[in-house]
């Protein structure tokens, strides 16, 4: 089938869906590529290097959208483009459905099939499509040049003969890929950096790239995540604690770059008037959920500004479109990941499978139906964090109280067993005879010792112990030998075989005892 | 030699014996408390041989130095890794020896009672020293005799096979796996019935047979009561055998009135219920639920192990060891199966000169015999100081770079804590996983003895070394540099 990416004409959209290398994996499955002339050129790819990748290069968008039964494309389709839908064609875009209910409808309607980039779902199987992560990250990055770019001081710190210089600090709000890229970015250019989520589990993944984790003490047992790893609105009564710890950051913070977005709401406002006007003069605010409203509320779309107190909020939506080149090869990357899957074959036959989660999930028009938003997916995004039992240190008073009762009942166990033994006792002596209570008493005596002198044996030594005692129970020889004079012969054999084996006891048990310990040293 | 003097050195020998066990409680005092047990044997044996009412005395030493030449030559030959099963082997010795000298009591009752009836004097018939104390019993007294007789038996024989099923199992020769005849424990409950049925009978006048039933009956719930216990508890069941020898020896002793029998059966057994206990606390196990075999009951359905287990080669563990700055060994069954020791401490001591920590770390019940692993790296010359028991040691492994688990697995289950449904769960375990990485040397990918999955393999800091102990190890060696 034939593949085809129009050059973008969204204004200011640098990026093109499709590059020679991509071209080139394309044609492996066994489709053919086309693109519209200059549609490449922005991103730094000329007509001549798709051709010597073997596409094919058409005059206009007109052609292209009529030659082409899949159309790779980056930004949703605009009115003029809308004219050119042509029945069971295959889109696939970013085409955000959520916000985009008329465009949906036509989709449906002309007949074509709508694959929307944005909606591919967070499993580990898709990774390889996920194109809000490839773009996320370049964001997370171009967000600290950016920042540096408008900040007038060196990220590292340094002490030069002309002066010390001290280490920018950044603040980075919300650890998704975005902010993760910006974290690794700005420490490895020698920031200070710390950095805030709601989810608290990814403070191992923020401290694991160099930056500091900004505790939040709150007791919740919801944490901030929804399913797909994205992160979920939070209590008032969190909001109000967080804004606090942000407040007592902002007069420190040199840079911050907010991240924070939840998936089918406006920006949440984190970082508050109050705070840009607590921020030093020269600071930089890098909002990157500017295109939903903003982090910060004197956010502008799309543009630079510098507030009275010398802040500057830069509000820039089109970061991945900034590194054109970058942006184009990993999302050109992730269409023809796209176009693999959906060509199992690999015989240039699309086959839309819409039982496979990844492609229902990204699918959202298909044979004249609306198919958003999809059902969840059967495999969860990622496992279901186990919810670890509060183990609160006990107070003093209560650990007394605790170990009294425990004393308690040990007591009580204690008197318990003496009674019932002592019990047993006189029913033992009201029967037995005198020689065999001295004998008892012996037994008893020695059993009370035996306790006593094990309890004390250290844990490295249980062996050598029951090698020893296996030695001493060959004690059993001296029953043998008082009996071994009878006249009687069957009792002569018997004892002699006693005496024989309780002698290999003895004599094997202690030598095994004293090759052991003697094995035992220090170093 | 005077009664009175055997009496004086009977006492000398319990509390040399007493010594013995007490100087154990560490490394250095134990050197010199192995002496005071054999000072004690040897002092409690001269004196019995040379006091009065021993004869044969020809007949006496052959046999024990036949014997002891048998134990001195065994005792030299046996590797360490072989410690379980030989002391499983002598155990069974102390069971049959009891079960012996109990047959013999009675048959000496028999001819004395005869002789005395009979209307002799005692002075007049030359009689053992234990024949003279049988002379002299009232018939109270020979009641309590034939109970006495009677424990002696049924206590040894379950001994003696007992100690036969755990040599088997120990060294190999029998499957570890938990057997039962059909009627599992009512067969064991029906079988102590008879006995005591026979018992009772034997009390009332029914002659010597009835023992040798008992001592068949009981040998049988010996063998019945072992083979159903698996592998893995093997080092409950060995102390708890050994515990028994020493109620054997015990109750032998009461029989023939002799307190040092009684004193050292006493210690014995006493310290071997203690041992069986210790164990059973470091499992989290009923001492029953043990000696009933097979694991405690199931709640439910145990948690399901997804995710793989990713295999790492030696080159791989190499270069994480050469980078460390803490290592922690925890050996298990399997060291000492492959018989690794000399190669791990080799390995250690090229760490250490290094200046690289490693500590080893010692979960109560590893291996197949209370304290085996300690025995096993002393052998090897580890030195004691940096062996660790679990409690010392499960709170550093956070700060700790790299884990090597040797052919151990239950030990470092994290399932005992995670998953309530767990067979082991509650089980006290070594935390390895909170190290920042975890090597496990494997023979294959399954399951260990206790035949639970574990979830330690399938965790994302988790590299698996395939294949036998000792030949990774060696494979290692050259590459730590």
């Amino acid at each position: 089938m034939k593949v085809g990416a129009p050059k973008e004409v969204c204004l200011g959209e640098l990026r093109v869906a499709m590059t020679p290398s991509s071209a080139v994996q394309i044609q492996k499955l066994g489709h053919e590529c086309i693109i519209e002339t200059g549609a490449g050129l922005s991103a730094g790819f000329d007509d001549k290097a798709y051709k010597e990748a073997g596409v094919k290069v058409l005059k206009s968008a007109t052609a292209l959208w009529k030659a082409s039964d899949i159309v790779i494309k980056v930004r949703d389709p605009i009115k003029a483009e809308q004219k050119f839908f042509k029945d069971s064609q295959t889109l696939i875009s970013f085409f955000n459905p959520g916000g985009n209910e008329e465009l949906l409808k036509l989709a449906a309607k002309k007949g074509i099939n709508v694959v929307a980039m944005e909606m591919v779902p967070r499993i580990s199987r898709a990774q390889k499509m996920d194109a809000l992560s490839s773009m996320a990250n370049i964001a997370g990055y171009r967000a600290v040049i950016e920042a540096g770019n408008n900040f007038g001081r060196f990220f590292t710190g340094q002490i030069t003969a002309a002066g010390k210089i001290p280490p920018a600090k950044v603040l980075v709000v919300g650890a998704g890929v975005a902010g993760l890229a910006a974290i690794g970015t700005a420490t490895s250019l020698g920031a200070i950096v710390r950095a805030f989520d709601v989810r608290p589990e990814v403070a191992e993944q923020i401290e694991s790239l160099g930056a500091e984790f900004l505790f939040l003490d709150f007791d919740n047992n919801q944490s901030g995540v929804a399913t797909g790893g994205y992160a979920s609105p939070s209590s008032p009564e969190f909001r109000e604690k967080q804004l606090n710890l942000f407040l007592k950051q902002a007069p420190d913070i040199d840079i911050v770059i907010t991240t924070a977005l939840i998936p089918n709401h406006e920006a949440p406002e984190l970082w508050t008037r109050e705070m840009v006007e607590r921020m030093k003069p020269g600071s930089v605010i890098i909002d990157l959920a500017a295109e939903k409203g903003g982090n910060c509320k004197l956010t502008v779309v799309d543009e630079r500004i510098v507030t009275d107190n010398g802040v500057i909020i830069v509000g820039y939506t089109d970061f991945p479109s900034r590194m054109a080149n970058q942006a184009s090869t990993l999302y050109s990357t992730n269409i023809r990941h796209m176009i693999s899957d959906l060509t199992p074959n690999k015989d240039g036959i699309i086959v839309h499978d819409m039982e496979d989660d990844v492609l229902r999930g990204a699918t959202v028009t298909y044979n004249r139906k609306i198919t958003y938003p999809p059902p969840p997916p059967k495999l969860a995004a990622i496992a279901a964090p186990k919810i670890n039992k509060s183990t609160k240190p006990l107070s003093r008073a209560e650990e007394r109280a605790l170990n009294d009762k425990a004393f308690k009942t040990a007591t009580k166990l204690q008197i318990g067993l003496l009674c019932v033994g002592g019990l047993l006792m006189l029913g033992l002596g009201a029967v037995a005879p005198e020689s065999f209570m001295q004998h008892f008493i012996v037994f008893v005596l020695a059993c009370f010792i035996g306790f006593q002198v094990i309890w004390k044996v250290s844990h490295a030594l249980h062996t050598p112990l029951m090698a020893v005692t296996n030695a001493i129970s060959g004690i059993v020889i001296l029953g043998a030998l008082l009996q071994v004079g009878s006249s009687n012969f069957l009792v002569l054999f018997l004892s002699t075989i006693s005496i024989l084996i309780a002698s290999i006891n003895i004599v094997g048990g202690f030598l095994v005892t004293r090759r052991m310990l003697a094995m035992f040293q220090k170093s | 030699m005077s009664s009175g003097i055997v009496s004086a050195a009977y006492i000398g020998a319990a509390v040399l014996f007493i010594l013995s066990l007490g100087g154990l409680s560490n490394q250095e005092s134990a050197k010199r408390a192995v002496w005071y047990g054999i000072l004690g044997m040897a002092i409690a044996v001269f004196v019995t041989i040379f006091g009065p009412g021993v004869y044969n005395i020809f007949l006496i030493l052959t046999a024990i130095l036949v014997g002891s030449y048998a134990g001195y030559f065994i005792s030299g030959k046996v590797q360490m890794t072989e410690m379980p099963q030989l002391v499983a082997a002598l155990h069974s010795f102390v069971g049959l020896a009891a079960v012996f000298i109990g047959l013999n009591a009675e048959m000496m009752l028999n001819s004395i009672i005869t002789l005395r009836d009979s209307g002799l004097q005692m002075n007049s018939s030359e009689l053992t020293g234990f024949g003279e104390k049988l002379w002299q019993k009232d018939s109270i007294e020979i009641g309590i005799l034939k109970a006495e007789v009677f424990l002696g038996i049924f206590i040894g024989a379950i001994t003696f096979t007992g100690s036969i099923v755990a040599f088997g199992k120990l060294a190999g020769k029998l499957d570890g796996a938990p057997k039962k005849l059909k009627g599992g424990h009512y067969l064991n409950a029906m079988s102590l019935f008879a006995c005591l049925i026979l018992g009772w009978m034997y009390l009332d006048g029914a002659g010597i047979w009835s023992m040798i039933i008992v001592t068949i009956i009981s040998g049988f719930i010996g063998w019945h009561l072992i083979m159903g216990i698996g592998g893995a508890d093997m080092p409950v069941v060995v102390s708890m055998l050994n515990s028994y020898s020493g109620w054997a020896a015990a109750a032998i002793g009461f029989t023939l009135g002799n307190d040092l029998l009684i004193v050292t059966g006493a210690l014995v057994g006493s310290s071997g219920a203690i041992l069986s206990y210790i164990m059973c606390k470091a499992m989290n196990r009923s001492f029953i639920s043990v000696i009933l075999g097979g694991f405690g009951g199931k709640t439910g359905p145990q948690m399901v192990v997804d995710g793989e287990q990713v295999s790492i080669d030696v080159d791989g563990v190499a270069s994480a060891l050469n980078d460390a700055n803490s290592v922690v060994i925890i050996p298990g069954y399997g060291m000492a199966v492959a018989q690794a020791q000399q190669s791990v401490s080799a390995l250690v001591g090229k760490l250490r000169d290094k200046n690289i920590k490693v500590r080893f770390a010692i979960h109560p019940v590893a291996g197949r015999l209370p304290g085996h692993m300690n025995v096993l790296l002393a052998e090897a010359k580890v030195p004691y100081d940096i062996v660790l028991e679990m409690d010392e040691i499960n709170e550093d492994f956070p700060n700790t770079d790299v884990v090597i688990v040797i052919g151990s697995n239950d030990i470092v289950n994290p399932a005992a804590q995670d998953d309530p449904n767990s067979p082991i769960a509650g089980m006290p375990v070594l935390e390895c996983w909170k190290a920042r990485q975890v090597f496990v040397s494997k023979r294959g990918q399954g399951t260990g003895y206790s035949g639970i999955e574990n979830p330690l393999f399938y965790k994302e800091n988790t590299r698996m070394l395939y294949g036998d102990a000792k030949v990774s190890i060696d494979a290692l060696l050259p590459k730590i540099d």
